[in-house]
């Protein structure tokens, strides 16, 4: 995975659960392609095909709350989007977004600097994004987790530790 | 596993299967998923595997003596935090994380931080713990205690039955928890004897008496009053007064907030010898098949039936979106714990949460009603 994901970015608000990222009724799926066609439905006629000229989703507190589907991470990842900067996330999408392999990146001080359409770059090894002229700093993850995301998920991950003789 | 290309479980006896979103299968492709989990539950040796029959995983799992006070306990459903009245550690995760589990028997986490919530007094009539949840939510907001493990103490504790535990622990979630605890007790001992295989099972498992809190939260049960979750999150909570009057059009009584036995009696007391309103759909769907059963002896579904409810087979049911979906512009009372945009039909449909006791008397009135008046 490239360390650096750079694009235009989608304003979302707080608390935006993982119902509206993906209804219920679509679990029975868990390929990217069916389920970024319904991500997001809820709010709209449109919403689902503005979100794919998008590259980077920002939102404000706990992003993906609710539901622990595991779809919510895919469903974006179907949408085209390469990255989710929040200022928070419910801890079911957290954990799900890295093990999909959907970078995600926690940094508050980002959200109210940044509109709709702006541009941003995101260096996930360094720990900073780019945005107007400013960069903004956010924690590393462990490496044992980020180890995961760079491998593009856990089932990768795990093809890697089963390999090895234990 | 077949894409990991893995063969064999870590332990195939600390495994359990519940079929129980959309049971039974409504569609081929729902079929054809149920066939790969029975075929896999057979081929690998899962015996704690449940088919359609049984009911919402978190109660049957309860109810079949699988949870036990200390145990750590992951699943693929948010809602996981519900071990919590039994003293367990639940928490939800995603299906590959599961699937890792299964495999390996290892996951990652961080020690979340503690919160102390110290419940005092007792409720009023009307009153019950699905309005406290809702009250803590409201107040503390739907990330009010992300990522923390919230804890349930004071002289309240001991009185409140396994059944309002679970409602408590099961509806934490919604203020972004990551496990729920009440201590365990006499009551837990009691609900477990006879259902854990052996009496060895019952390791309890309790907070060190210098335990470090990083916020406490005080509540007077006696000062709660019946509480509504308005439309589209859990935290836009209200007193039933601010809402009362509120047309609806169907009342949904399941989910595994409540929809236990003590729950459908709640709600048998109020619309008994009464009738639903025309104008709306009472759903009812027990949380299990054991509820269903006692539910049946003891003449709950009769009531239910007679006041001009309907009664589906357990399981998730309408909250799952399986069955009771809602049309553009109406609106549904639920016992559940979600009432989030779209979750039971239409993106233009609004759901409210509450109580069975609310519901009972809103599917009366054929509005918000507030409980107290049937008293």
């Amino acid at each position: 995975m490239d360390s650096t994901i750079q694009g235009r970015i989608y304003k979302f608000g707080d608390n935006v659960n993982s119902d509206i990222i993906i209804p219920g009724r679509y679990l029975i799926y868990i390929d990217k392609e069916r389920l970024g066609q319904h991500a997001f439905e809820m709010l709209g006629e449109g919403v689902n095909a503005k979100l794919r000229t998008f590259d980077i989703l920002v939102a404000g507190r706990n992003f993906g709350c609710g539901s622990a589907r595991e779809q919510a991470a895919t469903a974006i990842q179907g949408l085209g989007i390469k990255a989710v900067v929040a200022s928070s996330f419910a801890r079911t999408f957290y954990r799900n977004a890295i093990n999909d392999g959907l970078p995600i990146v926690e940094c508050p001080a980002l959200y109210a600097a940044v509109a709709e359409g702006d541009e941003i770059r995101i260096d996930l090894a360094a720990g900073k994004i780019h945005h107007a002229g400013q960069d903004y700093t956010f924690p590393q993850m462990p490496e044992s987790v980020r180890k995961i995301l760079e491998l593009g998920g856990l089932a990768e991950y795990l093809k890697t530790q089963l390999a090895e003789p234990r | 596993m077949k894409r990991i290309g893995a063969t064999k479980l870590f332990d195939p006896e600390r495994l359990a299967i519940v079929l129980d979103h959309i049971s039974p299968a409504k569609t081929e492709k729902y079929a054809a998923d149920q066939q790969i989990s029975r075929n896999f539950a057979r081929e690998h040796g899962v015996r704690k595997f449940y088919d359609i029959d049984a009911g919402i995983a978190h109660l049957v799992l309860m109810e079949a003596g699988h949870v036990a006070p200390g145990d750590l306990i992951v699943g693929t459903d948010s809602h996981c935090t519900i071990y919590g009245s039994l003293g367990a550690l639940g928490t939800g995760i995603g299906y590959t994380e599961v699937t890792s589990v299964w495999l390996t028997g290892k996951l990652w986490m961080k020690v979340p931080e503690s919160v102390h919530i110290s419940l005092s007094g007792g409720f009023a009539a009307g009153v019950y713990s699905k309005d406290l949840m809702l009250h803590l939510i409201g107040k503390l907001g739907a990330d009010g205690c992300s990522y923390k493990s919230v804890e349930f103490y004071g002289d309240a504790v001991p009185g409140l039955s396994i059944s309002e535990r679970m409602t408590v622990a099961n509806l934490a979630m919604e203020m972004g928890v990551k496990c729920a605890f009440v201590p365990p007790d006499e009551k837990t001992a009691e609900y477990l004897r006879g259902r854990l295989p052996d009496a060895s099972r019952y390791q309890p498992v309790y907070a060190d008496s210098d335990a470090v809190y990083e916020q406490r939260i005080p509540v007077e049960l006696g000062k709660l009053e019946p509480m509504v979750a308005c439309p589209h999150e859990v935290e836009n909570t209200k007193p039933i007064g601010e809402v009362a009057g509120t047309h609806i059009d169907q009342a949904f009584l399941g989910s595994c907030a409540n929809a236990k036995y003590d729950d459908l009696v709640v709600a048998a007391r109020i619309l008994k010898g009464r009738r639903v309103h025309p104008g709306v759909r009472l759903i009812v769907t027990p949380g299990s098949k054991q509820i269903l059963l006692e539910a049946m002896n003891t003449g709950v579904l009769q009531t239910l039936l007679e006041a001009g409810g309907m009664v589906t087979n357990p399981g998730c049911g309408a909250c799952a979106g399986d069955g009771g979906m809602l049309a553009d512009g109406e609106v549904c009372l639920s016992t559940a714990n979600r009432n989030f945009l779209g979750r039971m039909g239409s993106g233009k449909s609004s759901i409210y949460l509450s109580s069975p006791a609310t519901l009972a008397a809103s599917a009366i009135r054929g509005a918000i009603a507030d409980p107290r008046e049937f008293f």
